[in-house]
């Protein structure tokens, strides 16, 4: 549904208003290890078999920082064109909860490592710039288990003090379909830095929304609620659409609207207010005496830049300049860095644009299908490239290409090797092509009057027969120009 | 700054330790004569100096990427004063 | 045989290197006597068990070449010790047994000392009398009913009373080096980030720092060799290579420049402390040394700034003690929260929960900038006050306490009257230098006194030269006579 005019606006009973909404998303770093501990960070252990006693707060237990999470921390900020500081102050966010240990979270406040960024966004009217704020780095915190016990809850540390990386937004987002493409671009330039899997459904990527609306044409920001949580996109524009409604109507009846922190009730699909309002917020942030300011060189910095691999932006640009794709396809094939490495493989031993329709026809369909990823592909960027040779020289025909790719499917094989096994060769003969044609409307008389009588459908009936005749592979092209051909005379 | 009973309830509900009535009292006149000996400092002017930021004039030191603990679940858990042999137990959070 | 502990550390060490004593016997010379001396009250938990066994493997294949060989030692009871209970002093770890070992304590034990027991101090480390620990007060050995001095006041009474040949204890604000003035014994603070603080429980991260208590400075050098370290596990460990302060000790301090900081001349300041400094001034100008009259223009300031930046610090630092992990958890409440409320109001005690509330506080939204922000720039102030004088002395000499030590009970009423107890002391921490306090003379009532070295950053063989050359000259004597046996 494409629309060429942004339209996300609610019609209150007296105005019209438009939404404004901030993202800070929580991305949980690619390191083998935790922020400031040794213990391993895989999805999925055993309960508490992932904690040290750092992670734990024993008495006397100190933080050391993990080089390779301020790397990620580093390259995620270049991936998002932004300004990273060469000093940077963690500080401790000081609360009470049975999955904070320590009882802070070790954050950053007012000095981050990361500040001011971008990123595009491709809507269907244009292309949007959105701007970070800023990145940091922090604990994350475990895992309560409300649900095992009537009047227990079961910790599980194994998160806590894993790298989380907070990008914060400016308030730039107009519509719940923009927080979609939001999402889905920061988590494409993470899965590209290879510095956050993105793994929604495992909890490697969260988001607080905050929600605001306004009168169009106002240029107040209107009082913000805070929807914290939100582990899926689904979710988040639920969210946001209900919230957003919701302050319409507040203010449309003369109400004010409370700052305050909300829940998304999943099961009602409607926002909240979180009962433990008061002191809620008194963090008492401090710098964190355990740990000294993070120093990082330009140098560093400059290292890092070099070894980033080419990011989705430009790779875009360059398939539509360079490849002749046109946006939606450069889109696809971007999408996600194993695509497009895929496609560039193809791309480079094969025609480009046939490669393209091809992958995000058959290849695309068929992976979904058995459930894989592109890097699980039984069929490898080099054999697929054959494929796409063989009918762009017209070997074998389009038709028979799938044959062809089905059979490599199932046993990995070489096309080549199947055509010519299987004899898959395209007839482009035209002398041979006239000699079975001639012998289909001999064999056909009567059809062939009819047809010169003016039923004109039974073309069909004679290309059909053609095909039948050589095992289909009559070259469709010239089948229909000898036809034609014949048929008039 | 005098402080009084109610923000010895304010703070001891973030610090989450419950006072009782008398000791409220204790307290609130204990305080407010450390903040009276505390405000002492209230004699300089500090509008030009810097934060002290650190006692080490060095920058923090990093760590290789390695995992090199965990797996001690039972030595984790060993000592609380409530578990099965997973996870930490602990009352329910009454929302 | 029991003349034997009354000896000095080193001369113990030679005992044992010559084969004179072994150390399954030394270490029952101590057992017997801290046996003995239960009303000191300065054990919380005896290791005699471990201790003997650990005493005859090193009977058994001495290695003469460690710095401690086969020497018993108790340590202060914020040292976490794997497999024996480490308490704080507190109600709330009363039970709790690490299953590791602090950094400082794991160093003692490679250079063959063995563990004798933990040493009573005051709760969290929070006190200047030992009278706020959850298993009673310490009691000082130079007098009945007097206080040891605090936070590392079990460790002083213990060391004064020969119940150790050496101790360890940990200095925020002046606990180590006030408890050795007020029981004529030497106390030891390095240069924050000299020795590791992992594995001790902390109390305000951005001045704890772990040091030796020992009965001469000889002592000492030895114990801060044995101690000191980088650890790669705290991040506020200097890297630097390891000196041998107890070898390069020397008692030649001609020339160097002792500065005498006007400001430390307090108001209404005891004349015998007065006269004590100056008696130390009068030793030092007759070994050589240039004494030179310095200020330190904040120094008043610099209690009650310690008195916001290290209860700010410690109400974090003991957030995590909460029931859930280890240590004390409340049978009453209905939920979490009323859990965490109600173990958090019977483990900790009153002192302590006064300091956490200050810190929450001066953290508060509202009130960081005009309390912890401004304390930290006070800080700046105060160390900038040091590095300028350093600039002009070697060290700087000052008294170690505004008195000797009191009655128990004396200034439990009070806290600001406690607090004053550091006055000499907490500048030292709010600048991360090195300090010593040697036992200088004793006052009126036969009570001893010490005197203070500030060194600069890491110049840890400075102060123990000079106060090397001062112990020798000045020819203090701890009148002990073991009136608790």
């Amino acid at each position: 549904m494409s629309k060429d005019k942004f339209d996300y606006y609610i019609e209150g009973e007296k105005n019209k208003y438009e939404v404004i909404i901030g993202l800070e998303v929580h991305a949980q770093v690619s390191s083998n290890s935790k922020l400031f501990s040794g213990s391993a960070t895989k999805f999925g252990a055993e309960p508490n078999s992932q904690v040290s006693l750092i992670d734990s707060a024993f008495p006397g237990m100190l933080p050391v920082i993990n080089k390779e999470c301020i790397n990620q921390a580093i390259r995620t900020g270049l991936g998002l064109n932004a300004k990273i500081n060469n000093n940077s102050v963690f500080d401790r966010k000081n609360y009470f909860y049975a999955d904070l240990p320590q009882g802070y979270q070790i954050s950053q406040y007012k000095n981050p490592i990361v500040g001011e960024g971008k990123v595009l966004l491709d809507m269907p009217y244009g292309s949007k710039e959105i701007g970070i704020e800023r990145l940091h780095l922090e604990q994350d915190a475990g895992k309560s288990i409300h649900d095992m016990d009537p009047t227990s809850t079961y910790v599980d540390l194994n998160r806590s003090g894993i790298a989380l990386m907070e990008i914060v937004s400016k308030p730039d987002l107009r519509s719940p379909d923009e927080v979609n493409a939001y999402i889905k671009k920061l988590r494409t330039i993470m899965r590209y830095l290879g510095t956050c899997d993105g793994n929604m459904q495992e909890g490697s990527l969260r988001a607080d929304v905050n929600v605001s609306v306004r009168k169009v044409g106002d240029k107040k920001l209107g009082t913000r609620c805070e929807i914290k949580n939100v582990n899926s996109i689904k979710f988040m524009q639920m969210a946001i659409e209900y919230e957003s409604n919701r302050q319409v109507e507040m203010l449309d009846e003369g109400k004010k609207i409370d700052q305050e922190t909300r829940l998304f009730d999943t099961k009602k699909n409607e926002t909240r207010s979180m009962r433990s309002k008061e002191d809620a917020h008194d963090y008492r942030y401090f710098p964190d005496p355990d740990l000294l300011p993070l120093k990082i060189e330009q140098k560093l910095i400059d290292d890092l830049k070099k070894t980033l691999p080419e990011l989705p932006d430009n790779k875009k640009e360059r398939f539509i300049n360079d490849y002749g794709l046109n946006s939606y396809e450069a889109n696809v094939l971007v999408s996600e860095k194993d695509i497009s490495d895929y496609y560039e493989e193809v791309a480079k031993l094969s025609d480009k644009k046939l490669a393209a329709t091809w992958m995000m026809g058959d290849l695309f369909a068929m992976l979904n299908d058995k459930g894989l990823n592109i890097s699980n592909s039984p069929i490898s960027a080099k054999n697929f490239a054959e494929l796409v040779r063989s009918i762009k020289s017209g070997e074998i025909s389009g038709r028979i290409a799938k044959e062809v790719f089905e059979i490599m499917v199932e046993s990995g094989e070489n096309p080549k090797k199947i055509i010519e096994t299987k004899g898959m060769k395209q007839q482009s003969d035209p002398k041979e092509l006239e000699k079975i044609i001639n012998e289909i409307l001999t064999k056909n008389k009567d059809k062939v009057d009819q047809y010169k009588s003016g039923k004109e459908k039974l073309f069909g009936f004679f290309v059909g027969q053609v095909m039948k005749q050589s095992g289909g592979k009559a070259n469709p092209q010239l089948t229909n120009e000898i036809l034609k051909k014949l048929l008039k005379g | 700054m005098s402080i009084d009973k109610d923000k010895i309830k304010h703070i001891s509900k973030l610090a989450r330790i419950s006072i009782d009535s008398k000791k409220s009292d204790l307290l609130a006149k204990d305080l407010t004569s450390i903040f009276k000996f505390i405000e002492q400092l209230n004699e300089l002017n500090t509008d030009k100096v810097e934060p002290l930021s650190s006692i080490l004039n060095t920058p923090l030191r990093s760590r290789e990427d390695k995992i090199d603990d965990g797996k001690i679940r039972e030595k984790i858990l060993k000592n609380s004063p409530k578990n099965n042999e997973e996870f930490f137990v602990v009352p329910k959070v009454i929302e | 045989m029991s003349e034997i502990i009354k000896k000095d550390l080193s001369e113990i060490i030679e005992l044992i290197k010559k084969k004179e004593i072994k150390s399954e016997e030394l270490t029952n010379l101590y057992i017997d006597k801290v046996n003995k001396s239960k009303k000191l009250n300065s054990y919380i938990t005896t290791c005699f068990e471990n201790a003997i066994q650990k005493a005859k493997e090193f009977d058994r294949k001495p290695n003469i070449n460690s710095l401690l060989p086969g020497i018993p030692l108790a340590v202060k009871d914020l040292f976490c010790t794997d497999g024996f209970k480490t308490t704080a002093g507190s109600k709330m770890l009363k039970n709790f047994i690490p299953k590791y070992e602090s950094t400082i304590t794991e160093n003692l034990w490679k250079e063959g000392a063995i563990l004798l027991g933990k040493l009573n101090c005051d709760e969290y480390a929070m006190g200047s009398s030992n009278e706020t620990s959850y298993f009673g007060n310490v009691i000082n050995p130079i007098a009945e009913n007097t206080v040891p001095g605090g936070s590392s006041g079990g460790s002083a009474s213990a060391l004064a009373a020969n119940l150790t040949p050496a101790t360890i204890g940990t200095d925020t604000g002046g606990s180590i080096r006030q408890p050795a003035s007020f029981t004529g014994t030497v106390g030891l603070k390095p240069t924050y980030g000299l020795c590791s603080r992992w594995g001790i429980v902390a109390f305000a991260s951005s001045l704890d720092q772990a040091g030796p208590m020992t009965k001469s400075v000889k002592d000492c050098s030895i114990m801060l060799e044995a101690m000191a370290g980088f650890d790669k596990k705290d991040s506020t460990s200097i890297e630097k290579k390891k000196e041998n302060y107890s070898k390069n000790l020397k008692t030649d301090i001609k020339g160097l420049k002792i500065g005498i900081p006007k400001e430390y001349r307090v108001e209404n300041m005891p004349k015998e402390i007065d006269e004590l400094w100056n008696k130390g001034k009068n030793i030092l100008k007759d070994l050589g040394a240039d004494i030179i009259d310095i200020s330190l223009p904040h120094t008043k300031y610099a209690l009650p700034t310690y008195y916001i930046v290290a209860p700010a610090e410690a109400s974090s630092n003991l957030a995590r003690y909460d029931g859930v992990k280890y240590g004390y958890r409340s049978s009453k409440g209905n939920d979490l929260i009323e859990m965490y409320e109600n173990t958090r109001s019977e483990g900790f005690g009153d002192e302590v929960k006064r300091r956490i509330l200050i810190g929450t506080y001066v953290l508060s939204s509202g009130y960081y900038d005009a309390y912890y922000l401004k304390a930290q720039k006070v800080r700046q102030l105060i160390k900038k006050d040091f590095d300028e004088n350093f600039g002009k002395v070697d060290a700087i000499l000052t008294p170690s306490t505004p008195s000797s030590a009191f009655k128990i009970g004396e200034k439990t009423n009070d806290p600001i009257s406690m607090y004053l107890n550091d006055i000499f002391t907490v500048p030292v921490n709010l600048a991360g230098l090195p300090a010593i306090s040697v036992p200088a003379g004793l006052d009126k009532k036969g009570y001893p006194l010490g005197l203070q070295l500030i060194g600069k950053t890491l110049d840890e063989q400075n102060i123990l030269n000079v106060a090397y050359a001062f112990e020798k000259n000045c020819n203090f004597k701890n009148e002990i006579k073991n009136w608790w046996l």
